[in-house]
């Protein structure tokens, strides 16, 4: 009833695809979170007006579309003669690209925290940074971390433009797939049932935290 | 001793301390009344290094609170205070939230920090909240919490900036009978309070602030008995 030339191999090659994509996200977000918080608290600690050139860089990350990013941060690379491979420049720009997001959901975080809440901790003889590590970042971390798990799917999905950089990632193996076999739906059917394979634990453990926090 | 000599704080524009002369010894319970913005909550932030001071100075055992080399953090052990918001950490039980400073901050293992824990809460009748998060408790019991996490690192001077401001009307009892409590058992205390029959009861004395200045200090039957001070006058005329 149902008849369709793909193969096995074709699921294999899926699959890498996947893989591609994962692997992109994983160090895009892992690195664009680490430097959203720095940036955050940095944005945090200086104050509206000395944090203005940060904020203005991170405003042109968070205006310019990710696609035009990834072309000129490739054309960039290859003008400085830097030698990346393709899924470095992904990487770094996906990076940088997640770190606005980041940077702004750190210091929303941040500013949800009680002044009242950290003038206790400090009057009790904490210094700024236990005060940063043991009250302010678990309750900014529960404030943001819808926000996060969201940016974070987002990233995933945005990933698929990297293909631009010749990165067969999961939307790309799915389109040469599509072209040799010519059965776009069925394709791009089993290809949205990937993303959302992986989208779909990301989600469910920001829904767990979220619920294991609530008590207090 | 806390020796406040000649202080003054400004807010933009506004002088909100004009210059402060006071001494509170050991032992001594020293409650200060007076109008919104009058400056008495700033006064307590100011003693703890909260705030900076722009004249004058502050001497709590010999320690200059804003001098440069002065390590706020080491000082501020000696320092409890507790404030009208309660301030509990939302995300600690009970138990966690007077732990944490100890620990941290003292360097105690963590039996001899529950130990103490333990010890204070159960002193001020929280003994059987340990293991409850502070959004599970009434207004009262996370104020009466915030007094125990303070005293668990073991202060010479405990500032109460209103702390019964924020409660509700029947909760109010069972915060003042804690400070009532310590008063008696010889703490240092320096209470900003609108609660005028503690401040009569519990004070060796009581200061009134009008603003900026402190327009009055006596003992408490003097000052309820016999106020001198005409802003005094009529502000206790408004709160009877």
């Amino acid at each position: 009833m149902f008849d369709t030339a793909l193969t096995l191999a074709d699921l294999g090659f899926l699959a890498k695809g996947a893989a591609m994509t994962l692997a992109v996200t994983a160090v895009s977000v892992l690195a664009g979170t680490i430097l959203g918080v720095v940036f955050g608290v940095l944005r945090n600690q200086l104050g509206t007006y000395w944090s203005l050139p940060l904020t203005f860089l991170l405003d042109i990350f968070r205006s310019v579309p990710l696609l035009i990013q990834l072309v000129l941060g490739n054309a960039l690379q290859s003008i400085l003669k830097l030698g990346w491979a393709p899924f470095t420049t992904s990487c770094v720009v996906l990076s940088l690209y997640t770190a606005a997001y980041c940077t702004e959901i750190v210091r929303g975080g941040i500013s949800a925290v009680p002044t009242t809440t950290r003038r206790a901790a400090r009057s009790l003889g904490m210094t700024w940074w236990q005060d940063m590590r043991y009250i302010v970042a678990p309750l900014a971390t529960r404030v943001s971390l819808p926000a996060w798990i969201g940016l974070t799917l987002g990233v995933m999905k945005d990933s698929a433009l990297v293909l631009w950089l010749g990165l067969i990632e999961l939307l790309r193996a799915s389109q040469i797939l599509v072209t040799r076999l010519q059965e776009p739906l069925f394709i791009l059917l089993i290809c949205g049932a990937i993303y959302f394979i992986i989208s779909f634990p990301i989600a469910r453990l920001g829904g767990y935290l979220e619920k294991r926090w609530s008590n207090d | 001793m806390i020796e406040i000599e000649n202080v003054r704080k400004s807010f933009g524009q506004l002088e909100v301390l004009k210059g402060i002369n006071l001494t509170v010894q050991k032992g001594e319970v020293l409650t200060i009344i007076g109008g919104s913005g009058s400056g008495k909550s700033t006064l307590l932030t100011c003693i703890n290094g909260l705030e900076t001071i722009d004249a004058g100075r502050i001497v709590v055992d010999g320690t200059d609170v804003h001098a440069k080399a002065t390590d706020l953090n080491k000082l501020r052990r000696k320092l409890g205070i507790v404030f009208q918001q309660f301030n509990a950490f939302p995300h600690l039980t009970v138990l966690e939230n007077v732990m944490l400073a100890p620990v941290k901050v003292l360097g105690q293992s963590k039996a001899e920090a529950e130990a103490m824990a333990v010890k204070q809460l159960t002193h001020v009748g929280l003994g059987d909240k340990l293991s409850v998060y502070p959004s599970r408790m009434s207004g009262g019991q996370q104020q009466r919490m915030a007094i125990a996490r303070a005293l668990a690192m073991s202060p010479a001077y405990m500032l109460f900036d209103e702390v019964t401001s924020a409660l509700d009307p029947q909760l109010v009892g069972e915060v003042l009978d804690t400070l009532r409590m310590l008063a008696s058992e010889g703490m240092t205390m320096i209470c900003v309070t609108h609660e005028m029959k503690f401040a009569r009861e519990v004070s060796d004395r009581v200061a009134f602030f009008h603003k900026g200045v402190m327009a009055e200090i006596a003992p408490p039957e003097q000052l309820f008995g016999a106020p001198k001070d005409p802003e005094l006058q009529t502000f206790l005329a408004a709160t009877h």
